[in-house]
């Protein structure tokens, strides 16, 4: 409760931070901001064009031109929200390492601008990716609303899992080498680039245990088939993202003063 | 509002023989613990009133920082506990989160906002921190093109916008040039008639002993000395004349006396030491104040010369005056074998406020050329104050008698 009044005192510098951000990328460059919308354009742009137009990918069962292009972007664009809280979240503590050993503020404000920044991008790459839907026509329908719980158990599975690690990566700092790594099988043994069906069943049932594998399939679902997601599919997922929060949050009232005076 | 309470307050640092070992203690802490602790301070109590003005003095190492750490809340003390009360405003390093690539301004309000602030506050703050800082334009450029002096009155102004109930001031006020250190000053100095209370971190004596009621001497990680700042600085120099000392032994043994020591050895420096005229040895020394440089030597062959000379440099290594016993016709002839002589130079130190040092050497002639006993490189440093002279400025005292004709 306390934790939660601190934070909200400094609700200024969490927002501040996370616009600063945003503007520093684009901080010394002439278009400015107009990269951040420039650039998923330009990812959307390859996909289809090259997948949709040039190798005339197809998904199994679906017979339309800009299918599989859908269901990459549905899948990578939501995997790189997830790798991106990882990742930062890893690094958070390091990074910050000389403002933590210097001033006295709420540690959870730092979390809470990566979780803002990454949203942003997120919400920009996201929208020009509706916008696409809805101008090929293929917006699916109201299923598109059942994107955003699910969008939240992700939040909350990235963010238990990076900030957990993120503690322990001060200490041993193997872990955010080793994270790196293990992101990159991660994202293949994800069903983003290709379809879970054309997997042979016993490895089908090894990506299956894979919790990120029932959060893709989902979007992909509402987003290439307009199906509502299978709740009882995703609410294990959700519980798992709740203990990671939990125990990421013990750990830390546990570890924070030996995690300073590692820093 | 504006007390802090230090009681008991140990901290030590957990060090691992290697990153391996903190793993096995993780996992396994049953086969017990594999860390050994290292402590860098020892049942501190410090209790400071509101209002009061603190200073922390130390050597490097001694837990100065450590402490204001464990002050600000960055790091938490391994036992006891502290308590502060009312709203802190610390001066650990100046500049902290500015971003080189925004202006002034926008690091003004992130920086303010780090320290708490609203954007409403800081819109209010605002034209007393434009004010303050005196960059002018400046402000309106990325951080980056600022000098460092000006990153220092931007960051200076941002932090004591506010009147804080508790200032923490660790050497920051040693940046900046001579114009704004002072305005810096002066805003401390108000803070404090308002009420505010001062912790300070100085190794200025001057600093000290002008703003503070009680200075903390911090040694090894105890307090080794509380109380008034005058009596604690005095202390605390003594403490750096005896460091200084084995320092240049230790320098002596370890480059074999190529540097700080150097000559044949037929006769030796035994002793070097600055008296004052009840024969105590003093490391701090007053302008005009009359001292003795006392100077054994040893005489291990029989030598036929002995000159005895003497050097004052200052801190920069400049020479500011010396003389020998050749120049002063008392040449010695003739010594035997073990003879020990006492050479005794009596003069007033008519210097400026500084420190000083002497080098002194025993050689044959009128030029250490012609034989080279033994030249010993800052014998013996030693403080000059000004107290009681009206103020000067310069290495020397020459105090004029002043006639004004109208």
């Amino acid at each position: 409760m306390q934790m939660l009044r601190a934070l909200y005192s400094y609700r200024a510098f969490i927002a501040g931070s996370i616009v600063r951000e945003f503007q520093a990328k684009y901080r010394n460059s002439l278009l400015g901001a107009l990269w951040s919308i420039l650039n998923p354009i330009a990812m959307i742009a390859v996909y289809t064009v090259i997948f949709s137009q040039i190798m005339r990918a197809k998904l199994p069962g679906v017979d339309s031109t800009f299918a599989y292009s859908i269901y990459l972007c549905s899948g990578i664009l939501t995997w790189s929200l997830f790798s991106e809280l990882t990742n930062r979240c890893i690094n958070i503590f390091l990074d910050h390492a000389n403002l933590i050993k210097k001033i006295n503020f709420p540690r959870l404000c730092l979390p809470l601008i990566v979780l803002g920044s990454a949203l942003l991008n997120f919400t920009i790459i996201f929208g020009i990716f509706t916008l696409f839907l809805v101008l090929s026509g293929n917006f699916p329908g109201w299923s598109f609303i059942a994107i955003f719980p699910i969008l939240l158990i992700q939040m909350m599975f990235a963010m238990g899992l990076g900030l957990s690690l993120g503690i322990l990566n001060v200490f041993f700092r193997d872990i955010g080498q080793f994270f790196g790594i293990f992101l990159q099988f991660w994202f293949w043994l994800t069903p983003i680039v290709y379809p879970i069906t054309i997997l042979p069943e016993q490895i089908r049932q090894v990506i299956e245990l894979n919790p990120l594998t029932k959060l893709i399939t989902a979007y992909q679902n509402i987003l290439v088939h307009n199906l509502w997601p299978d709740w009882s599919t995703l609410w294990p997922v959700g519980l798992v993202a709740v203990l990671l929060c939990l125990w990421c949050l013990r750990l830390f009232r546990r570890r924070s003063g030996e995690l300073v005076d590692e820093l | 509002m504006g007390t802090i309470h230090v009681h008991n307050v140990c901290k030590a640092y957990r060090q691992y023989p290697n990153r391996w070992a903190r793993l096995l203690e993780w996992i396994l802490p049953f086969l017990g613990v594999r860390h050994t602790v290292k402590p860098v301070l020892r049942n501190i109590n410090i209790d400071v009133k509101q209002g009061e003005a603190v200073g922390i003095i130390g050597i490097n190492g001694a837990g100065k920082s450590t402490l204001l750490k464990l002050i600000t809340g960055t790091i938490t003390p391994s036992s006891g506990s502290v308590s502060v009360t009312g709203r802190v405003a610390a001066l650990l390093e100046l500049g902290m989160g500015f971003h080189p690539d925004f202006t002034g301004r926008q690091n003004v309000y992130m920086s303010a906002q780090l320290l708490g602030y609203s954007v409403a506050d800081i819109d209010r703050l605002m034209p007393e921190i434009e004010t303050f800082a005196e960059i002018g334009s400046y402000l309106e450029q990325p951080v980056r093109v600022y000098s460092s002096g000006m990153q220092m009155r931007l960051a200076f102004s941002v932090a004591t916008a506010h009147r804080p109930d508790v200032l923490i001031i660790d050497e920051a006020l040693s940046v900046g040039d001579a114009y704004f250190q002072h305005k810096s000053f002066n805003r401390i100095r108000e803070f404090r008639s308002l009420g505010t209370t001062l912790l300070i971190v100085s190794h200025d004596k001057a600093v000290i002993q002008a703003v503070c009621d009680r200075a903390v001497l911090l040694n090894a990680g105890e307090v080794a000395m509380e109380g008034p700042p005058e009596a604690v600085m005095d202390y605390y120099n003594a403490l750096l004349a005896e460091r200084g000392e084995t320092r240049i032994e230790q320098e002596q043994t370890a480059d074999g006396g190529v540097a700080t020591q150097s000559g044949t050895g037929t006769v030796s420096i035994e002793a070097v030491k600055l008296v004052d005229l009840q024969g105590a040895s003093v490391v701090e020394v007053q302008v005009g104040q009359p001292v003795s440089l006392l100077v054994r030597a040893q005489v291990h062959t029989a030598t036929e010369q002995l000159v005895m000379g003497y050097m004052i440099k200052d801190r920069l290594g400049q020479t500011i005056y010396g003389t020998n016993t050749h120049h002063l016709n008392q040449t010695l002839y003739d010594l035997d074998q073990g003879a020990v002589i006492d050479f005794n130079a009596h003069f007033l130190v008519n210097l400026g406020e500084g420190s000083y040092s002497f080098s002194v050497a025993l050689h044959a002639s009128d030029t250490h050329i012609g034989g080279n006993y033994e030249w010993k490189d800052r014998a013996l440093v030693f403080q000059v104050i000004n107290v009681g002279k009206e103020h000067f400025v310069g290495s020397t005292w020459m105090a004029p008698t002043l006639e004004i004709k109208q």
